[in-house]
């Protein structure tokens, strides 16, 4: 993938869906690093036995604290700057936001399920998609400490480094939302 | 107490600081706030900002740029539920905000 620098770019469907034709590399790109997407997400903090029972799971106390991990700390950050209020906030709001993140990147993986290389979106599937590229642009740009300023270095890696195949991805996923964002928006 | 009437999205709120001898009220509209990121794409936060608040293209771009250049931009304003839903929408599409009250 990348190797040529032409990658495909999501064209309108009628009725406000769009497609796209992926390669197989392509596709188990997207697919190892949503399926990596909805692991990091996970189903949040839950308490011992609410796996068997959906009403407690329902009922449930989100978590109080910011996430430890960076990546997760930016898909859910503080909604005050006042400690005591942020905790409040996320109790109430934290485990929705996470579910809606997996609905997301599941059906992602589901579209992904029928193979290439034609993949066509539905309206409401193409806004999932949409959502799923952010979170997985964020996450990698959190992990690649990607910054505004130049001179970070990131768009001149060694083809031995590490990170060079994430940055590829990062760079390709920032593609697919661009060009996904021109299908939502033609006309408005 | 009734909460601080709500204007359609459209209209643009007057500009609190045109008050400045009103002493701070439990009434004082809070506000919601959207900070720059490195990640998110102006288009998307543009695109974000027309979806959610179904603000005019000319004005989504404009609280854009706001975010990008200056830092952060007050992308609406109301009672403290209202902002506590509109940071929480936020939020889900990946935007980093806060709310706070305004002063």
């Amino acid at each position: 993938m990348g190797s040529h620098g032409r990658w495909a770019a999501f064209t309108r469907v009628r009725g406000g869906g769009a497609a796209i034709a992926l390669d197989d590399i392509e596709i188990s790109i997207l697919r190892s690093l949503t399926t990596q997407l909805l692991e990091l997400v996970g189903p949040g903090s839950l308490p011992d036995g609410a796996d068997d029972d959906p009403l407690a799971a329902l009922l449930a106390d989100g978590p109080t604290e910011p996430p430890k991990d960076p990546a997760l700390a930016r898909l859910f950050p503080s909604a005050y700057e006042q400690d005591a209020d942020a905790a409040e906030f996320r109790r109430f709001t934290e485990n929705d936001l996470r579910a809606r993140k997996r609905e997301d990147a599941l059906a992602v993986l589901r579209t992904l399920d029928g193979g290439g290389p034609r993949i066509e979106l539905t309206g409401d599937q193409a806004r999932q998609w949409l959502g799923t590229l952010n979170d997985l642009r964020l996450t990698l740009g959190s992990r690649l400490e990607v910054t505004e300023e130049e001179g970070n270095g990131l768009d001149r890696l060694d083809d031995e480094d590490p990170r060079k195949p994430l940055m590829i991805a990062y760079q390709w996923f920032g593609l697919l939302q661009e060009t996904l964002l021109d299908v939502l928006t033609a006309g408005r | 107490m009734e909460p601080v009437s709500v204007a359609p999205a459209e209209v643009e709120r007057p500009d609190v600081s045109e008050a400045p001898f009103e002493a701070p009220a439990p009434d004082v509209p809070w506000v919601t706030l959207v900070h720059n990121d490195p990640v998110n794409l102006m288009s998307y936060v543009t695109y974000v900002f027309q979806t959610y608040f179904g603000y005019s293209k000319s004005k989504a771009k404009k609280l854009m740029e706001d975010v990008h250049y200056k830092g952060r931009a007050v992308v609406s304003s109301g009672t403290r539920e209202e902002m506590e839903r509109d940071v929480q929408a936020m939020h889900g599409y990946g935007l980093w905000a806060t709310l706070t009250q305004d002063h």
